[in-house]
């Protein structure tokens, strides 16, 4: 495959771990991408690196931070007798309070996974007594997507297509991250995807403004370890903000993305599941469009339950460990999660409890 | 026939139903299934008997490189040779849908015709039942095989023995992703076909070049789920080099696009075995030598340490651990 | 979010729809939102869009800093 290949290079790779670990490079670095974190665990990378390099997921995956109470709202549109609600994949195990889209699905709710929203729109001009509600969620590699699709269904005037909007945005959650009192992380792995549509410049607050190095950067091995190596030389030569992902990622990022982006939808304040409201973060439907909102639409929810002893937000921003959340491996694990460090396949939790004692025998 | 479809008269068990086996069943099937007794009376020879049940419900019922029909009969005669079984005898019940046109029964009737003949088996019994339009998606196929093993083998899903080689005969994630493509399902094209074939003359050809302790059929669940199953079945723990595992590029491709992994989709086609290290040169070349094996390799072996912890080595010398996967696997964007 | 994948265009068709190869498979998407795409371009592909157009200049010279690297590994 052209583009993938020529970048997976053990060759390369091993030689940069060579310079890694000659360089003597040593540090604390968050990944906030949840393609990131699955191609570190594939690539068996924190072991290699460590004790000297320790890697740890942020907030990254924008499915697992979906919280509760909109799973719900998504289980009761969903479960509204002419809707068809259309979703990636990666949600329908997600679980809310009383359920998850997978469950709810087999209980007579009418769920549909799609690829991309487009067949969402397929579905919508093909069932005309139905009414498909797509499930927005995703950063802003996706919401793009989701907002070029908006404008389609009005080109076409369609009436039965809406959409229910998670997304959220990036740089207000490393902001709020950043600027936690006890945030011990010597560097950032930025997003390469969501970098390509909202340019490297984006982040420039974070070595300016908070003295963090951070680099955009791809998702193949060599991609990371060259990050991790440019991190890490930051000690030396100051915080800076560098572009690994150079052949997918300018500094201005993809205006005719961004601003089919704007057209549909405009910024709003959004719970991170396990973390808390980070200002700003989420994305909403502007007003012109909310006769396509499904996020309007009066909804009968469970009163939502209380979550105190998970403790995905210390998790999240580095401060504990997986073993030291008091539900890790009992009450939380892969096939009943509570926080979305367990939720996603390769999350924190998720990958610890592969690894340990908890997953003996069952395997 | 007067109709061009089944209606519900043609499980009624009267003369719709005794058209439907004359007219269309029995001359597709032949051989003793014009008898029509309520049971087949078979002489069996010599050997411990295996005998294995499996269910059909594969959308859409036809797809590149098989049918339901296919899929039915080497299904059944791969369960019976991955214990060592030389298969002899299948029964079929159908489960039909109200409206399902003759001309798809006609050529699934054909498919397993053909399959049987290649795969050396008899369908000997079955049975038909018709559903209300609405239920069965066209048709469900249920099987029963019946197999010999013969005196001096002993092929188990916990045979493996430290140092065993693990090796795979060909190409993985086929089957899945062949079916996904004509289900429609997410719009991508490739020249891809399902692997689907029978197993028991790929089979034969290693139990008579040398010793083989264990076989499984990575179905669903793909390969990660054959491997996770021979693992802990053994005792054993799995070491896999997964630079071995031999998977199309137009596979790779679509499960990159899709995020889906080729080690956990399924294959029709395909065997997981462990023989142990004096034979595997052997077995191998026996493999190799049957067009379904052509593409045989090594991909890891049995070594002692924790019952079904199956670790992957990567391209870096690190290794992570193959989790066991839950359930469909489906695509994702993060 | 971050699962995009690098296809080239075989086909332009009208209303921004286009055909991808990615290692032989191929599928339709989405141009609307990128510009000056053309047959032969190299697009990342993201739940059924091309979310930009890869910098083919950029990745040779990646290309060539891997190919160097791997020289290196080369040395004992």
């Amino acid at each position: 495959m052209r583009y993938l290949d020529e970048f997976r290079v053990p060759a390369a790779a091993r030689e940069l771990i060579r310079e890694i670990r000659e360089a003597g490079a040593a540090g604390t670095f968050m990944e906030v991408c949840g393609t990131h974190t699955m191609a570190i665990s594939k690539a068996g990378l924190r072991p290699l690196l460590a004790p000297e390099i320790d890697l740890i997921s942020g907030p990254g995956c924008p499915v697992c931070v979906t919280s509760d109470a909109d799973i719900d709202r998504a289980v009761a549109v969903a479960k509204i007798p002419d809707v068809v609600l259309a979703t990636f994949g990666d949600m329908m195990k997600v679980p809310g309070t009383e359920g998850s889209l997978a469950t709810e699905s087999a209980r007579g709710a009418d769920v549909k996974v799609v690829y991309s929203p487009l067949e969402a729109l397929d579905l919508a001009r093909s069932e005309p007594d139905r009414r498909v509600v797509f499930l927005g969620v995703g950063f802003e590699t996706t919401a793009p997507t989701v907002a070029a699709t908006v404008l389609q269904a009005r080109r076409e005037n369609l009436s039965n297509f809406f959409v229910l909007s998670f997304h959220k945005i990036v740089p207000p959650a490393l902001r709020a991250l950043v600027a936690l009192d006890d945030f011990r992380v010597d560097g950032f792995i930025l997003p390469g995807h969501v970098s390509t549509i909202i340019g490297s410049d984006a982040y420039s607050f974070l070595p300016d403004e908070f003295k963090m190095p951070c680099v955009v950067t791809g998702f193949e091995v060599t991609d990371i370890l060259q990050a991790i190596l440019r991190l890490s030389r930051m000690k030396e030569t100051g915080p800076a903000l560098e572009v690994e992902y150079s052949r997918a990622v300018r500094p201005e990022g993809n205006p005719k993305a961004l601003r089919v982006m704007d057209e549909v939808f405009e910024t709003c304040d959004a719970e991170w599941r396990g973390l808390f409201v980070i200002p700003g973060s989420g994305l909403s439907l502007r007003d012109e469009y909310r006769d396509m909102d499904a996020g309007a639409w009066d909804v009968q929810l469970p009163v939502p339950g209380e979550r105190k002893a998970c403790r995905c937000g210390d998790i999240l921003c580095g401060r504990i460990k997986p073993m030291d959340c008091p539900l890790f491996g009992t009450r939380c694990n892969p096939d009943s999660p509570v926080g979305p460090c367990m939720v996603s396949s390769e999350g924190t939790c998720a990958s610890y409890f592969l690894y340990s004692e908890y997953a003996e025998g069952e395997g | 026939m007067a109709d061009g479809f089944v209606t519900i008269a043609h499980g009624g068990g009267g003369t719709r139903m005794q058209d439907l086996l004359r007219d269309m069943i029995f001359p597709a099937l032949g051989g003793s299934l014009t008898a029509a007794e309520d049971a087949a009376c078979l002489d069996i020879p010599a050997g411990r008997v295996a005998m294995t049940t499996d269910s059909f419900v594969v959308k859409p019922l036809f797809f590149s490189g098989g049918d339901i029909g296919k899929l039915a009969v080497c299904g059944t005669v791969n369960d019976l040779a991955m214990v060592g079984a030389k298969p002899l005898y299948l029964t079929l019940g159908f489960i039909l849908e109200e409206g399902l046109s003759f001309d798809v029964l006609e050529k699934v009737l054909a498919s397993i015709a053909t399959t049987a003949a290649s795969a050396g088996v008899r369908v000997v019994a079955g049975d038909t039942k018709v559903v209300e339009r609405g239920k069965a998606d066209g048709l469900y196929v249920n099987t029963a095989g019946l197999g010999v093993i013969p005196d001096g083998i002993e092929v188990t899903i916990a045979g493996a023995a430290p140092g065993d080689a693990l090796i795979i005969n060909g190409h993985i994630g086929d089957h899945g992703i062949a079916v996904l493509k004509d289900r429609g399902a997410f719009a991508f094209e490739a020249a891809l076909d399902s692997d689907c074939a029978p197993l028991n003359g790929l089979v034969a050809d290693m139990l008579d070049a040398g010793t083989v302790h264990s076989l499984r059929d990575p179905t669903r669940g793909g390969l990660a789920a054959a491997l996770k199953e021979m693992s802990d079945a053994s005792g054993l723990e799995f070491e896999v080099d997964e630079s071995t595992i031999p998977v199309r590029e137009e596979v790779s491709a679509i499960c990159e696009v899709l995020g889906l992994d080729p080690l956990y989709v399924a294959n029709e086609g395909k065997l997981l075995a462990a023989v142990p290290a004096p034979h595997e040169k052997r077995v191998l070349e026996a493999m190799r030598a049957n067009p379904l094996g052509s593409e045989s390799r090594v991909i890891g072996h049995a070594v002692e340490g924790r019952r079904g912890r199956v670790s992957l080595t990567g391209s870096l010398g690190s290794s992570r651990l193959l989790r066991m996967p839950s359930g469909e696997q489906l695509p994702r964007i993060c | 979010m971050c699962l995009a994948i690098p296809a080239q265009i075989v086909e332009i068709e009208e209303f921004d729809v286009a055909t991808i190869d990615i290692g032989g498979a191929r599928k339709k998407i989405s141009l609307m939102l990128v510009d000056d795409a053309g047959v032969g371009d190299f697009v990342l592909v993201h739940a059924g869009f091309a979310i930009d157009k890869i910098d083919e200049h950029e990745a040779e010279e990646t290309m060539k800093l891997l190919r160097q690297l791997a020289e290196l590994d080369e040395i004992p």
